[in-house]
């Protein structure tokens, strides 16, 4: 049993060993190749070591293994350590695997970077691992929150990999401003839960709530504060603006960061405190209501996009409010179930559109068509993600969406379960949009709607092929992990939380299927012409292509009141700050120049002075008082 | 003779010596002015012995006279070695202490 502490310590420290080897190793890293190499064994003995640190845990039991760490006059005020239960291990295997798989994968899509860039890549993908591993074990909130920050880091790092081009800088600084945004007031909320509670640890807090509502009653604000760090990370409604332009960064990296493990923290830690949560009903009911709605306005959002990464971004947001919303609904293992089975979907969809675009050279999706062909491997994978994605049968993400689905109902929010259900059908519609464009469409098709299909060959279509294996391997690992997942949970049920309408189902499946047939309609058969049916939503479609003036809002709120705000204080500090310590550097300067002058370097004056110093020291002694 | 008249004496010695040192601008006249000073208070030494009984004030009035002639010597060898160097004896001119 302890030994599954042991385990996940080890498959915590690898990724760090690797980090500390290549950040301190610099020729090492600066080689490329060989730290890439060195990277990718230490992640293979993590993922390994979390396997193992899984499959020894015991079910309904928390291992914890602590070392004080802040001690203070009475006990500890926190510790570092690990606890490892069954829901952390998995979660492990699911960050372990991806980093790994990813890691492969960087090597054949990153093989023309220089070596020291390659190496700063493998730096940074170790670090993150290491980082994102404390985040998934942390016993307690202040490892928790230094390991958040610390993913929060990586993914500004990764995202301006390619630092060089401005959109990339600007969209790590925006990801790192906006989750910064939430992640104060989770900050704020953790020291105000420790000036209520006294700890920051989980199991004693856990303990606290399981004891009654006393010590626990009224933490409403903490609770919120603490979802706002979560909504953050997980690009809730208005946090959402920052993912779809993390899509800057490398592919890999948007398929292990922005997809399947830093973003799913926010879903993790709600989880994660969920009996805390269980105190607040009402920020539940909120985080349920946003969730359902960021789920909706991000799927609308997908359907407009032609980034072929974009869509994927705003699908990743729609389903992160899918988990956010079962939460909120009061079930959160519906939405831990979703997390990890999207963890899987999403990455590989995540490095199959990697591999189309490191083949095409764009990320448009109207220059890519009749991929299929030429990119059968990368067809077949895109596809069963998609058909995750969408929540067909047998697939990995048909049990837990029909699970979120059904939690909402259960869990009573009629409304948030209607937005989902439009939500599920505009997801099917457009991943379908996609596959149907990118893959089917006729190459290099003039954009949809315009007449003539056969516009021409594109130069760089005509020789896009099947990525190298060390891309096209990961690739089939994900989607085999995709269908196992799926049929395993078609096979055996799991234990439902609750009981789940029996119409759910059908309704669940007629609307991915009707999205599908959607679009095939619309972009396979052309029976309905998308310029119809963008007239038809032209209200909608308008306002979703400036993404709801929600980014403008938020730019408009920085420049005006954040810089102008800025500016005051900055004149406050240079003028008045700064202006009474130059003023009062310059009067020294000039009182020093003035005593100067009477150092005349004649030893007599000196002498003299002496004397009258003596003479006077004189007269005060004897002076009569 | 009154131990006050002896004390005056040497007050008045060495405000003539201060006065040598402070006011010359020859530096064999400082040193000249410093033997004054050191001589005032040889008198106080002496005559406090005297006065006391004490002999162990004119032990240091020896000790007093051989370090005065140590000083002297070492003065005029600086002096000789700086008018060696600069060219000049004169204290006015040696402002190297100036800051």
């Amino acid at each position: 049993m302890a030994a599954s502490g042991f385990l996940a310590i080890w498959a915590w420290l690898a990724p760090g060993l690797a980090f500390l080897i290549l950040g301190l190793v610099v020729p090492l890293r600066r080689s490329g190749r060989p730290a890439a190499w060195l990277s990718i064994v230490f992640s293979l003995g993590s993922l390994a070591a979390a396997v193992a640190a899984w499959r020894a845990t015991v079910p309904d039991m928390a291992r914890r293994m602590l070392w004080e760490w802040i001690p203070v006059e009475d006990g500890v005020l926190t510790s570092v350590g690990v606890l490892a239960d069954a829901d952390s291990t998995l979660m492990l295997i699911l960050v372990a695997l991806v980093s790994f798989l990813v890691q492969v994968y960087s090597l054949g899509y990153l093989a023309d970077e220089p070596p020291a860039s390659l190496g700063r890549y493998y730096v940074y993908q170790s670090l993150f691992a290491f980082s994102m591993m404390g985040l998934v074990l942390a016993p307690n909130f202040v490892q928790l929150f230094i390991c958040w920050e610390l993913v929060g880091l990586c993914s500004y790092l990764l995202i301006g990999y390619w630092y060089r081009r401005p959109e990339a800088a600007r969209a790590a600084v925006k990801a790192f401003w906006v989750t910064k945004a939430g992640d104060a007031f989770f900050l704020i909320g953790i020291v105000m839960l420790w000036s209520r509670t006294g700890t920051f640890d989980f199991s004693e807090i856990f303990e606290l709530a399981q004891g009654g509502g006393e010590a626990l009653a009224g933490i409403g604000l903490i609770t919120f504060f603490i979802y706002l760090g979560a909504a953050g990370k997980s690009a809730q409604f208005p946090f959402h603006v920052w993912l779809p332009d993390a899509m800057e960064g490398p592919t890999p990296v948007s398929a292990l960061i922005h997809a399947a493990t830093m973003v799913t923290a926010g879903v993790y830690l709600l989880y994660r405190t969920a009996f805390l949560f269980e105190q607040t009903p009402e920020v539940l009911a909120a985080v349920g209501w946003i969730g359902a709605f960021t789920a909706l306005l991000a799927a609308t959002l997908a359907c407009v996009q032609t980034d072929i990464k974009r869509v994927l971004a705003y699908s990743t947001v729609s389903q992160l409010g899918y988990m956010m919303a079962a939460i909120g609904a009061g079930f959160a293992g519906a939405g831990f179930l979703h997390l990890l089975t999207h963890g899987v979907f999403k990455a590989l969809l995540f490095l199959a559109a990697g591999a189309v675009i490191h083949a095409v050279g764009s990320n448009d999706i109207f220059a890519m068509g009749g991929l299929a062909r030429r990119m059968p491997q990368t067809f077949i994978v895109f596809v069963i993600g998609t058909l995750s994605l969408a929540g067909i049968p047998f697939f990995a993400g048909f049990v837990s969406k029909e699970e979120i689905l059904g939690a909402t109902w259960v869990g009573g929010l009629a409304v948030p379960f209607g937005m989902l259900v439009l939500a599920a059908f505009l997801t099917a519609f457009y991943m379908f949009r996609v596959v149907f464009i990118a893959f089917l469409g006729a190459p290099a098709a003039a954009p949809a709607g315009a007449g003539h299909h056969a516009a021409g060959h594109g130069h760089r279509e005509a020789h896009a092929h099947d990525a190298p294996a060390v891309m096209t391997l990961p690739l089939w690992i994900l989607a085999a992990l995709a269908m196992v997942i799926g049929l395993g949970l078609a096979i055996w049920h799991l234990e439902p939380e609750f009981e789940a309408p029996g119409w759910l189902t059908p309704l669940a499946v007629a609307v991915a299927l009707g999205g599908i047939a959607l679009a095939w309609l619309v972009y396979g058969l052309r029976a309905i012409s998308p310029d119809r049916l963008s007239e038809r939503f032209a209200w909608i479609g308008e306002a979703a292509m400036e993404r709801f003036w929600l980014d403008d809002l938020f730019a408009l709120v920085y420049r005006r009141v954040i810089l102008s705000g800025s500016a005051g204080i900055g004149w406050v500090d240079r003028y008045i700050v700064d202006g009474i310590l130059n003023v009062l550097s310059a009067w020294t300067l000039t009182a020093g120049d003035r005593l100067r002058r009477i150092q005349t370097g004649q030893a007599q004056d000196y002498l003299y002075g002496i004397a009258l110093g003596v003479l006077l020291l004189m007269v005060w002694m004897r002076w009569p008082r | 003779m009154t131990l006050q008249a002896y004390l005056t004496l040497a007050a008045l010695l060495f405000c003539i010596g201060l006065f040598g040192v402070l006011t010359r601008r020859n530096t064999i006249g400082i040193l000249l002015g410093i033997e004054l000073m050191l001589n005032a208070v040889n008198i106080n030494l002496v005559a406090f012995a005297r006065c006391l009984g004490d002999v162990s004030g004119m032990v240091f009035t020896v000790f007093t006279i051989c370090i005065t002639v140590v000083e002297v010597a070492l003065g005029l060898a600086l002096v000789i070695l700086i008018f060696r160097i600069r060219r000049t004896a004169v204290a006015d001119h040696l402002d190297l202490l100036r800051g």
